[in-house]
């Protein structure tokens, strides 16, 4: 599969975000089903740990940005949640909605601001309360207008994502039970990662024969091979690297390396070109987030990473995606145990949106929370990354044939 | 000449066994094991009067210019609209001009040779020239009613025209009686019928040899001229009695598929009449006779061209794609006969917007696409903005067809989270023949069918059904072409 020519011209990163903006402090909730919390509870949760982390105080952030997905349950349209809920006074709020990177996007928006001169402490904020639908899964609502919603499949994301592996298992002649033995590892790896975490949404480590064994949600995906629905909220606050060192002299800073948004053009849901293997924008945006942070081997320099394992499919898929493995050989980086919390590149260290939970709004932050604090080599031994240098997260909104994709890294000086 | 240029029919895939509903109802009603033989066809979840009236139609205009097509006529005792014209979605999934005289028929079983004799009308005065008439029906009988076993579903079509025609109309006869044996109110789902020894006596056994002999005295032939006669009646002794008072040999009288179809009501004289032109040979005479609410008789010849007319699905090719329905339970939950469980997610309101089907109506009903004029890529839904990256042409495509052109499997799935009255909800990606993908719901098949590369065709199904307000919206799905693998 080979992107499309772009021009030169448009290929070519600017300057760019890195090393511009630090991050300055953080905050996320347990996600979970949080059946007592409401979203002021979720957010005013994360917003104290991040205040706290921050050292400063409220009155010293001067604009905000805040990433949810889903208005009818949720928390609403507009930013307005985010200033009523934490009394934010009078300052611009702004609500970014980019399906599943929408953390990403505040977190984005919050960045440029900062790097811009416009402001220099800025709040970004992710949350989404989804278990007030009264069902699994998430919200059966129109995502894709009103068009699509009358034409499109009668379909639900597990079985937009199940036809990668159907796609995937044709394009590789890869049959389907070795493919379903590598995402059963997937799997597998984020419980054992998620079992150790305090903050996951799933706590349990799960057998193999379990998860292979378990009822088909959307043919080849099982139970296990869908990440939870979560409730949850994360967030960061945002400086320059010239306050950061003034607020928090002699500790390291985790710094912003790249930020990269990739959106479909139509090419992989109407033309016929596209491998339905992965997904370009995937492709696209690692290529520009790898040149906008100086990484020419991915493979041997990403030091960790927090990716969108909606699917144990899709974390498959963007394996290859982020050039990290060779195109049809995930199966074999996955199975070698490449990926694993003691591989050579560790992902989903916290257990992934697969055990760590998936409020969409709030996911990208909570990725960038779980690579800044391995960054700062705060968690427990036996969940730490040895050594970390570069942590790349990424987010996949919408399904494999339009979506919109995120891949952001940070790292340390 | 004015007469038939084509037909084409549709038996829908699924046959459920009476015995399979004499298990589960016998017990109410014993003396039903006389009609429990055979099997019934029964449309699909996705499946209504339109759909099977589409379907035939399609097979009937296959290999004709639909440009031609001045005239489109849906005939049906189960329309699923009081107020929205079927023929106008029959005409609209056919491609048609919208340039077309369309018109429904209803009201009583003769429905469908009414539409078949006006468009014969409309043909002979010179008001139209090629008038497709389409008739369906699905009615329902209460659970353990005779008519539940008797019913089946099926769609039968005809075209009509001057032109290469394979029989020619030769003469009619036709009466008008308010004889209710079977009557639905305006607002009933379930027929109810008067005594059968009445229907069967006085109905079948006066009334078809009535209008048969008040056709051959107008037109002037012998009975006994015909070489095939079509008649419905599901008693199997008033057939004999029938045959017996005409003078028939039981030979030249066309199998009435009450064992393989059952009764399809509005459409099942004309589906019978198919089943006579798929095997009829140049100068034939062809006796054709309605009944319900009175009967139409017509009288056909059949000319050299019935052997040249391009082989079409017809009734016994659609017979033959059979699947077996095993579950009575599911047939009830398909026709809504009771109340299931689909879980809160089916309950998210999903409006049906008229203005953007009507903005878009092209694109639903015809699957119309778009071919770029710059580059020569084809593409679905119609693309103002060229889709092929290295073209990006603006406003530079023409409309184009694509609901014949059929294309294959790029990705699959089988999901059980989408709700669904038919789970698991089956679609995935397909490549259309000629250019552009689009990710279709899968109808007619089990998972099992399916393999990326298998060969799909298009099938025009319900899309949508709102049940508090009583609506349907429609739209093309695909459906893996039966016996046709992956190498």
């Amino acid at each position: 599969m080979e992107l499309v020519p772009d021009s030169k011209e448009a290929m070519k990163v600017a300057e760019g975000i890195k090393d511009k903006v630090v991050i300055l402090g953080m905050g996320c909730t347990r996600f979970g089903e949080r059946w007592d919390a409401a979203p002021e509870d979720l957010a005013i949760e994360a917003f104290t740990e991040c205040l706290e982390d921050a050292r400063i105080e409220k009155k010293d952030i001067e604009a905000a940005w805040l990433g949810s997905h889903i208005d009818e349950i949720n928390i609403g349209k507009g930013g307005n949640f985010l200033g009523l809920t934490l009394k934010l006074p009078l300052i611009p709020i702004t609500r970014a909605e980019n399906f599943c990177a929408s953390g990403t996007e505040s977190f984005r928006g919050a960045c440029y601001a900062v790097a811009s001169g416009a402001y220099d402490i800025v709040l970004a904020f992710g949350i989404e309360k989804l278990k007030d639908t009264g069902y699994g899964g998430l919200p059966d609502l129109p995502a894709f207008g009103q068009m699509q919603a009358t034409i499109g499949p009668n379909a639900s994301a597990p079985g937009m994502f199940a036809q990668l592996a159907t796609a995937y298992s044709a394009r590789y002649g890869i049959p389907m039970d070795k493919l379903k033995e590598a995402m059963t590892h997937i799997s597998w790896k984020s419980h054992q990662n998620g079992s150790m975490n305090p903050r996951a949404h799933l706590r349990k480590a799960v057998p193999k024969e379990q998860i292979m064994g378990a009822p088909m949600i959307a043919y080849p995906l099982g139970l296990f091979d869908c990440c939870g629905v979560s409730d949850g909220a994360a967030c960061a606050i945002v400086t320059t690297p010239q306050i950061a060192k003034k607020l928090k002299p002699n500790e390291d800073l985790v710094k912003v390396k790249a930020l990269q948004i990739s959106v479909s053009s139509g090419e992989e849901a109407f033309y016929t070109k596209w491998d339905g293997a992965g997904m370009l924008t995937t492709r696209r945006a690692a290529q520009k987030a790898f040149e906008e942070a100086g990484i020419k081997n991915p493979r041997e320099e990403i030091s960790m990473m927090e990716v969108h394992d909606c699917f144990s499919i899709t974390e498959l898929a963007t394996m290859e995606d982020l050039q990290i493995s060779e195109p049809g050989k995930a199966p074999d980086d996955v199975l070698s145990g490449f990926f694993d919390l003691d591989g050579k590149i560790p992902c989903q260290p916290d257990g992934g949106l697969k055990c760590f939970g998936h409020p969409i709004g709030a996911s990208g932050l909570r990725m960038l929370f779980e690579m800044y604090n391995q960054l700062l080599g705060r968690w427990p031994e036996e969940r730490a990354v040895k050594n970390p240098k570069f942590g790349l997260t990424h987010n996949l909104g919408g399904v494999p044939n339009q979506n919109v994709c995120s891949v952001a890294i940070v790292g340390l000086d | 000449m004015v007469g038939i240029r084509s037909y084409g029919g549709y038996v829908p895939r699924y046959r459920l066994n009476r015995m399979a509903i004499f298990a589960q109802m016998g017990w109410l009603n014993p003396a039903n094991l006389m009609n429990a033989q055979g099997e019934k066809a029964v449309a699909n979840f996705d499946e209504d009067s339109v759909t099977m009236a589409v379907a035939a139609a399609r097979d009937c205009v296959r290999g004709f210019d639909r440009g031609e097509i001045d005239g489109v006529s849906f005939a049906s005792t189960t329309a699923p609209f009081k107020e929205r014209l079927c023929a106008n979605i029959v005409s609209g999934a056919l491609a048609t001009d919208e340039n077309v005289r369309t018109a429904d028929f209803g009201g009583g079983l003769k429905a469908g040779t009414t539409a078949l004799l006006a468009a014969i009308d409309a043909v002979s005065s010179g008001s139209s020239r090629n008038v497709v008439v389409a008739a369906a029906d699905s009615r329902l009988g209460k659970m353990g009613s005779p008519q539940e076993l008797m019913f089946g579903d099926g769609a039968a079509s005809l075209l009509v025209g001057s032109e290469d025609v394979i029989a020619e109309f030769k003469g009619s006869y036709s009466t008008g009686l308010d004889f209710v044996d079977h009557i639905r109110g305006a607002n009933s789902v379930f027929d109810r019928e008067w005594e059968e020894r009445w229907i069967r006596d006085v109905g079948f056994e006066q009334f078809i040899p009535e209008a048969i002999d008040g056709l051959c005295k107008k037109c002037g032939v012998e009975i006994g001229e015909f070489n095939r006669i079509v008649y419905p009646c599901y008693f199997g002794g008033a057939r004999k009695k029938i045959n017996k008072k005409l003078g028939v040999n039981p030979e030249v009288v066309t199998d009435n598929l009450q064992a393989t179809v059952g009764d399809t009501g509005a459409a099942h004289p004309l589906s019978m009449f198919v089943k006579a032109l798929e095997d009829a040979n140049p100068g034939d005479k062809i006796l054709l006779v309605s009944y319900g609410s009175g009967c139409d008789a017509l009288y056909f010849e059949a000319t050299e061209n019935i052997k040249k007319l391009p082989a079409r699905a017809g009734v016994s090719g659609s017979l033959a794609r059979r699947a077996e329905l095993d579950n009575y339970s599911k047939y009830l939950v398909w026709r809504r006969m009771v109340p299931v469980e689909m879980g809160l997610r089916a309950e998210e309101q999903k409006w049906i917007r008229w203005s953007l089907v009507w903005r878009a109506h092209r694109t639903m009903l015809g699957m119309w696409g778009s071919r770029c004029k710059a580059c020569g890529t084809q593409q679905f839904p119609p693309q103002r903005v060229c889709v092929n990256p290295e073209c990006g042409a603006i406003d530079k495509s023409e409309p184009v067809v694509l609901s014949d052109n059929g294309g294959d499997i790029f990705s699959f799935t089988a999901d059980m989270l989408a709700a669904s009255i038919n789970p698991p909800a089956i679609y995935g990606a397909v490549n259309i023949n000629g250019g552009g993908r689009f990710v279709f719901d899968f109808t007619d098949c089990t998972t099992e069918q399916l393999a990326v590369g298998k060969p799909v065709e298009f099938s025009f199904r319900v899309k949508q059904y709102d049940a508090e307000k009583d609506i349907t919206n429609y739209f093309w799905k695909a459906v893996p072409v039966p016996g046709e693998n992956v190498e």
